[in-house]
């Protein structure tokens, strides 16, 4: 894991005198609110529906267990003893008063965290795959290159003033765990023909209301050059990006204009006054940070561990959890364990102190002291023994931490939606509750397997729902929640937006809608096939067709 | 006169911005005597008239970019670029183009809605010059924010005032856990 040297410590800790300035000022009312807007959202506050929300970064979703300690303390002291992890790898508190957060940021700075640049319209926190660096599939780790660019991004002081926010996500899978099709840039890490390591350039992808998926802008730069290239598209963005209407400001939109071509064009323009720049990177400097993800001290083990395997033939519960919340390792004997954040009648992605504080404590007694976050809002531990895995097991269910549910139906990704956010159309943590409560059972769901439910309570698309296999969006009619189902979305290397179904629903539809959608898909299957699939095969007709079977297709309001 | 902040110090500027008006031809603009700084429009209308003076200057408004002045950078007095809201952006690329791009070393004043926050990235993009609008801060808030400048002691990011990126500027040896 990354470690901060004195320069990295220093550029936190200014940062935090200057908040507190900022903060004093505004109090003593001399920022106004709106000048003080930027300056607090390039710090993680914002104001909402009942309280500052303070969204703290993670990068690339990485968090060690000092951190996850820290986490907890500040949850206890200045919050309601919880936090909420989001689909940006980041941790966010939901009730600290405004004047508390410097110090918040403070505390964080002990630890090697901050809040910097986790909103605004700049360049937001760097995600990447929760499996960077054990997983069988990894071509080349990520992390390394999500921590360059993370220097590089943060505090530029060309580019805190964009049109808008934009957001960086970097694969190094075959693949992709880090949706980055669905980023303004995408960065798919690869070899060439010689075996010399660059990336792939996807650009304007995005959700929230206009839904696209990146285009290709570059199929190969060399590693030296990332910065310098990233730097020449965010240039022609900063200055042609458009600022007349915030909906319209996305570089998506950019792009969308002028085409991928011209768009290009331009960026290479750009690009052939700043490659080879200072800001190219040098080999040192790769060194000097990949160092920091060199794998653990792991044990040589056998690949298969006899006590394992006697349990899961003895223990049914076991067994279901290694099957759902166990992963394979690149080392043998070594597995990765996703902790499901996704316990029903508990907020998709939410954890409390006490919670925090067990699995800092696992993180060191089985996974080298780190843990990691997803952007499905779980928590993974990446390195554990195959002959620990019971123990852990037995202590995560003790602590509410083991549903079997990892890409299951239940294991929903959700926004905070009406209940915390004040740009909600609807509620989205009921939807979320009544469909974990309505698909209890566990075999049920092992029989439906991988399925992706997405919740956003309005069209910003913070729970993602465009890329949900089943997605809901929170809308409002004549001032009442109301719901729209899409399906067909994924994430992934085969991304796509999904597709509206229909007229909306009222809330208390809502389990009944995606029981119909899954009695569709179970009738409608071949042997081993997944929703998506299903759907990819048949298209909307027949769920549609059963879906609205009972229910009025055009009317006005429905009765609730 | 304004006090404006130069290369980190309080002093006044007596440098007149001239604006066009509604329904003002840009070309036809009224060009007193005197250290001025006209738009862009004006100067690319009367380039050699204006040129000659030796003590006219050019501004930017927020969507024109230095190209247009790529050949004139060695004649014009001052160059200043306008803000025309502190949230709009634009105005830092136009500093580091002209600093880094079309080799301008004269003065370059960013003015407008330009608050003391923004004091530290303006610096870094080559802006040597910080004029709030007048009246924005009091003598003692403008003292207080000359300090911000200093902000950020060792930015990681190559920047006009930093131009090598941190890894190329210091030794940086890992403390690894
Ligand atoms: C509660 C306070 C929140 C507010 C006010 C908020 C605001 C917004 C807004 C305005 C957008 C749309 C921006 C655009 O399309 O340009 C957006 C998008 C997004 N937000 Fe949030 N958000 C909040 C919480 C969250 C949470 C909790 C998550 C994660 C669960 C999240 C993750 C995202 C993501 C992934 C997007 C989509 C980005 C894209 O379009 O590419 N946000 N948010
Ligand atoms: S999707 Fe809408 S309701 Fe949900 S958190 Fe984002 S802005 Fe709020």
């Amino acid at each position: 894991m990354y470690r901060y040297d004195a320069y990295d410590q220093k550029l936190v800790d200014e940062r935090v005198a200057q908040f507190r300035d900022q903060m004093r000022r505004h109090l003593a009312g001399e920022l106004s609110d709106d000048e003080f807007r930027p300056v607090r959202l390039q710090n993680g506050l914002y104001i909402q529906r009942h309280a500052p929300m303070f969204r703290v970064s993670i990068p690339y979703g990485h968090l060690a267990s000092r951190q996850l300690r820290k986490l907890a303390e500040l949850a206890r002291t200045y919050d309601k003893g919880y936090v909420h992890f989001t689909t940006r790898q980041n941790v966010q508190f939901n009730w600290s008063p405004l004047e508390v957060i410097p110090e918040m940021c403070a505390e964080l700075a002990k630890v090697e965290m901050h809040s910097i640049q986790t909103s605004g319209n700049c360049i937001r926190n760097f995600t990447s795959d929760p499996f960077a660096g054990v997983a069988g599939d990894e071509l080349i780790d990520p992390r390394p290159w999500a921590e360059i660019l993370r220097q590089w991004a943060t505090f530029h002081p060309e580019f805190a003033y964009l049109p808008r926010k934009f957001k960086i996500a970097v694969n190094g899978a075959k693949e992709d765990r880090a949706v980055i099709q669905v980023h303004d840039i995408g960065l798919d890490l690869k070899k060439n023909d010689a075996g010399e390591i660059g990336f792939r350039i996807l650009v304007g992808g995005g959700l929230g209301r206009t839904p696209i998926i990146g285009r290709e802008i570059e199929s190969f730069i060399p590693w030296q050059h990332i910065i310098t290239y990233c730097e020449a598209i965010l240039r022609v963005y900063n200055r042609y990006g458009r600022r007349d209407n915030s909906f319209k400001a996305r570089i998506k939109i950019l792009v969308s204009a002028l085409g991928i071509d011209e768009f290009r064009w331009q960026v290479r323009e750009e690009w052939a006054h700043v490659k080879d720049g200072p800001n190219t990177l040098t080999v040192e400097e790769v060194h000097r940070v990949a160092d920091f993800f060199e794998d653990p001290a792991y044990e040589a083990l056998p690949a298969d561990d006899v006590g394992y395997h006697h349990h899961i033939a003895e223990d049914l519960a076991f067994a279901s959890w290694v099957k759902r919340n166990v992963r394979a390792h690149k080392k043998p004997g070594y597995a990765s364990v996703v902790l499901s954040l996704k316990k029903p009648g508990v907020p998709p992605g939410d954890i409390t102190s006490e919670q925090l504080e067990l699995v800092a404590d696992w993180a060191d007694r089985f996974s080298f002291g780190e843990a990691r976050v997803t952007h499905e809002q779980n928590l993974v531990f990446a390195d554990v023994k195959k002959s620990e895995l019971h123990t852990l097991w037995q202590l995560a269910r003790k602590a509410g931490l083991a549903t079997p549910n990892i890409g299951l139906l239940t294991d929903i990704i959700c926004c905070p939606g009406g209940d915390f956010c004040s740009l909600a159309n609807a509620k989205s943590i009921p939807i979320a509750a009544a469909i974990q409560e309505r698909f209890d059972d566990l075999d049920y769901l092992h029989d439906v397997g991988d399925i992706e439910i997405n919740i956003s309570g309005c069209m910003n698309a913070c729970g993602h729902h465009h890329v949900g296999h089943i997605g809901i969006l929170g809308v409002d009619k004549n001032g009442e929640e109301w719901y729209q189902v899409t399906i067909g979305g994924s994430q992934g290397n085969n991304a796509a937006i999904g597709k509206v179904i229909g007229p909306s629903f009222a809330r208390a539809e809502m389990p009944d809608v995606i029981s119909e959608l899954i009695e569709t898909y179970i009738q409608e299957r071949h042997e081993d096939e997944l929703f998506i699939d299903t759907v990819r095969r048949i298209g909307l007709d027949p769920f549609k067709t059963r879906v609205y079977a009972d229910r009025q297709p055009h009317r006005k309001v429905a009765n609730v | 006169m304004s006090k404006v902040i130069k290369n980190g110090r309080i002093v006044n500027d007596d440098w007149q911005i001239l604006t066009v008006a509604e329904g003002e031809e840009a070309a036809a603009l009224d060009v007193p005597a005197g250290r001025v700084i006209v738009p862009l429009a004006t100067w690319l209308a009367r380039r050699d008239e204006l040129a000659a003076r030796g003590d006219v200057g050019v501004w930017f408004a927020g969507n024109e970019g230095p190209e247009a002045l790529a050949d004139d950078i060695g004649h014009v007095a001052v160059i200043a670029v306008s803000f025309p809201k502190f949230v709009d952006g634009r105005g830092y690329s136009t500093a580091a183009l002209l600093r880094t791009r079309y080799g301008y070393t004269g003065q370059l004043i960013a003015f407008g809605e330009v608050l003391r926050d923004q004091f530290n990235y303006l610096t870094r993009c080559g802006f040597d010059t910080l004029q709030p609008r007048e009246g924005r801060y009091t003598d003692a808030q403008l003292d207080a924010a000359v300090a911000s400048l200093a902000d950020f002691t060792e930015p990681y990011q190559a920047s006009v005032l930093h131009p090598q990126p941190l890894f190329r500027r210091v030794a940086r040896v890992g403390v690894k856990a």
